[in-house]
């Protein structure tokens, strides 16, 4: 615009376009909730049920980041779930081994599903959840990489009556004090990760050690810290430093000087996503790495790939799933074969996570017989186990929180690799229900089924 | 933890962090000035610089093609961009170049995501700048200091060409009153497409600077662009020195305020942006009454 000259808002004045457009928004804002009387079966009308079931196909929502700082993992999530719908709706013998109660389809009807951005922020992932279910009847809503997400979607799953499914959320508080009837998580958080890690890092690297933490700045960092800090004071660890940065960080550079020059032995990096990417790749380049010990105790999938090995030596990580556990679970080892087949890369555990949720969904509905949405949670809550690619799993009644175990990680050097996606050694595999906390600990109250 | 070696690190890089945002805030303001526009693509522009440079070191291995690669296509970029879209937008009313930059910034965010994936890309700092440096109180990367130098000579060059070029006087004789440029019958439609360019270029050449300290993904213009405004406010629009002065000053707030609570860096950030609106409206070195 030049200055000084007087312009002119080309037709008609600003108090009419804002009429205009109050009334557009009002016309797209129907009642496209009204719910018709219940026909078939003996359960009254609840969220979308029996709408979103009336059909030869359901309809599911996914709602991942897929720009932002979390890309890349919901990216891997959406990988993920297409596979175990591909899988789901033509009948697979994966499936079947998962659970032989899973067939084709859920219920005998296919199942269809739309995906949107949730850019890692609550308010979007909120609205991804009540468009699904307001715009196509969606009978479940699933994922997340942010907790604060997860935390959201839970609220609104409760509120919507429809089922919500958690993708990547390590906070406590996501079965914790934001637990929900109707949310299920799958995957480890900070209290298992913290349990598994601390004896072990107090083990191999002896007592009274001084730990500087690296810590994004919502829920999920926050409750990691805590339960990290409570873990390794048991063997006289101290925090010589919680540096806390905000989400999206590019530069951290600020921070690892404070680390630097904390005197640490031990570095914990809580960051996630990108900000892992960043975070670690700038402390190997103040030499940070070379004299501490590195722990990433929610490993980020393709941090190695995208730090490189040369950094990642030496790191003790906890994860959910690591492609290498086909030499132990041969579930896992079919599920790599498919994901490899259809992808031609190895799986991350995102990926993994995905598939099994989709997998112990059409379980939980098979065993249900209906889809009536206090059924299914009640057939979830029933703790039956199904088997799955780290072995025997089931969720907690409690706190809607599977049961399943840790993997400890460590990352190779490089001349160790045998291929190049070979970046850890399993250390152990800790089972789940010794590290969980006790079912109301986190101040869990679980809403009502209706 | 206040100490001295930690005190002196931080502030050490805070000059790092502020010469970064001194070189992307003066192409802002360039912008700003002499055009009016409010370039919310800025930040793509700086990671637009930052593939192109990373594209063309996969091609050539050489550092130095990257930085001309990621300057030059940006420039091609901004020129591109002000020739086809931009200039329709004078006449329109601010909320309208908003939007289209805006927009804009979106559609280059994508479709690097489309090209390259959200994964990140890296580039290695070049050789003579690779590994760390000791400084006696404390170790540093060497490439970080690199940076404060090679983007020392590029502000020097962008100085070389405001204050002692002709095209540099009109910019900022545009920057002033662009009505009375256009009256004493110089091109003045030529000249917003060049400053265009040129503002937009220092981003993109920016951009590939900083890929061997953070490796780029598609959404890293993001922070960027809101830590570039930040800066233009408090040094003042249309200021050239004023970007430098307060890209520093920034980057001493980020980084020393780190040193006692690392959560309030960027809030102490925007209090001194609202303390300069507050009491110096037009910022530390612009004039008052220029947009």
């Amino acid at each position: 615009m030049i200055k000084t000259q007087n312009y002119v808002i080309g037709g008609s004045s600003r108090r009419e376009m804002l009429l205009q457009g109050a009334g557009i928004l009002a016309g797209t804002v129907l009642p496209g909730g009204v719910i018709l009387p219940a026909l078939a079966e003996d359960h009254p009308a609840l969220g979308t049920y029996p709408d979103g079931s009336s059909g030869s196909s359901v309809f599911i929502g996914i709602s991942v980041p897929r720009t932002g700082t979390y890309a890349a993992q919901g990216e891997d999530l959406i990988k993920g779930y297409e596979l175990a719908l591909e899988h789901l709706n033509a009948g697979n013998e994966l499936l079947t081994k998962i659970s032989p109660n899973i067939k084709k389809g859920v219920l005998g009807k296919s199942v269809e599903y739309g995906i949107a951005d949730s850019e890692a922020k609550p308010n979007t992932a909120v609205q991804n959840f009540t468009k699904f279910v307001n715009d196509k009847k969606a009978i479940m809503i699933t994922g997340s990489v942010s907790s604060a997400e997860a935390v959201a979607d839970n609220k609104t799953a409760d509120r919507e009556k429809v089922l919500y499914l958690v993708g990547i959320s390590g906070s406590n508080d996501t079965t914790g004090k934001d637990c929900a009837r109707y949310s299920f998580r799958e995957c480890i958080y900070g209290q298992t990760a913290a349990a598994a890690l601390g004896p072990f890092l107090i083990k191999m690297l002896g007592k009274n050690k001084k730990v500087a933490y690296l810590t994004p700045d919502y829920t999920y960092g926050h409750t990691y810290q805590k339960s990290m800090e409570e873990y390794l004071k048991e063997g006289g660890w101290t925090t010589a430093t919680n540096q806390v940065s905000p989400l999206g960080t590019t530069d951290f550079s600020s921070y690892l000087l404070n680390v630097a020059n904390s005197g640490a032995d031990v570095i914990v990096n809580i960051n996630f996503g990108r900000d892992a990417v960043l975070s670690t790749k700038q402390a190997k380049q103040f030499g940070i790495l070379d004299k501490s010990t590195l722990v990433v105790p929610y490993n980020t999938p393709f941090l190695a790939k995208e730090v490189g090995a040369e950094t990642m030596q030496g790191a003790i990580a906890a994860t959910d799933y690591w492609w290498t556990l086909e030499d132990r679970y041969p579930l896992a080892k079919m599920f790599n074969d498919a994901f490899r087949a259809k992808y031609k890369t190895n799986p991350e555990w995102s990926a993994n996570l995905a598939y099994m949720q989709i997998a112990m969904w059409a379980d939980a509905l098979e065993r249900a017989k209906t889809f009536y949405p206090p059924d299914v949670i009640k057939a979830y809550e029933a703790g039956a186990k199904v088997q799955s690619t780290v072995g025997e799993v089931y969720f907690r009644a409690a706190d809607h929180q599977l049961v399943r175990p840790v993997i400890v990680q460590r990352g190779k050097k490089p001349a160790d690799m045998r291929g190049p996606d070979d970046f850890y050694d399993v250390i152990e595999v800790v089972p789940g229900l010794g590290l969980m906390q006790a079912p109301d600990a986190f101040g869990c109250k679980m809403g009502e089924y209706i | 933890m206040v100490s001295w070696p930690n005190f002196l690190s931080q502030a050490l890089n805070g000059l790092v962090i502020g010469a970064l945002l001194a070189l992307i805030s003066s192409g802002l303001t360039i912008i700003y000035g002499t055009l009016g526009v409010l370039n919310l693509a800025h930040g793509a522009m700086f990671m637009v610089g930052g593939y192109a440079g990373v594209f063309a070191y996969q091609y050539t291995g050489s550092f130095a093609a990257a930085l001309a690669a990621g300057a030059l296509c940006v420039l091609v970029l901004g020129i591109v961009m002000e020739r086809l879209v931009i200039q329709h937008f004078y006449s329109r009313p601010d909320e309208d170049q908003i939007l289209v930059t805006f927009g804009l910034g979106i559609v280059f965010v994508e479709v690097i995501r489309l090209i390259f994936g959200s994964l990140s890309q890296s580039m290695p700092p070049p050789s003579w700048a690779a590994g760390i440096t000791s400084l006696g109180f404390m170790i540093y990367p060497t490439y970080r200091l690199a940076v404060v130098g090679i983007i020392g000579v590029a502000l020097l060059l962008l100085y070389g060409l405001l204050y002692r070029t002709r095209l540099g006087m009109i910019v900022r004789a545009g920057i002033e009153d662009s009505v009375m440029v256009d009256s004493l019958g110089i091109n003045v439609m030529r000249v917003f497409m060049i400053v265009f360019g040129i503002g937009a270029m220092a981003a993109g050449f920016a951009g590939i600077v900083n890929v061997p300290i953070a490796p780029i993904t598609p959404d890293i213009g993001e922070s960027i662009l809101v830590e570039a405004f930040v800066v233009v406010v408090i040094g003042g629009v249309g200021s050239f020195p004023g970007a430098i002065l307060g890209g520093l000053i920034a980057g001493e707030i980020l980084s020393l305020t780190s040193m006692i609570d690392p959560s309030y860096s960027q809030v102490m950030l925007f209090a001194v942006m609202t303390l300069v609106l507050m009491l110096r409206p037009q910022g530390l070195l612009g004039t008052r009454g220029r947009a």
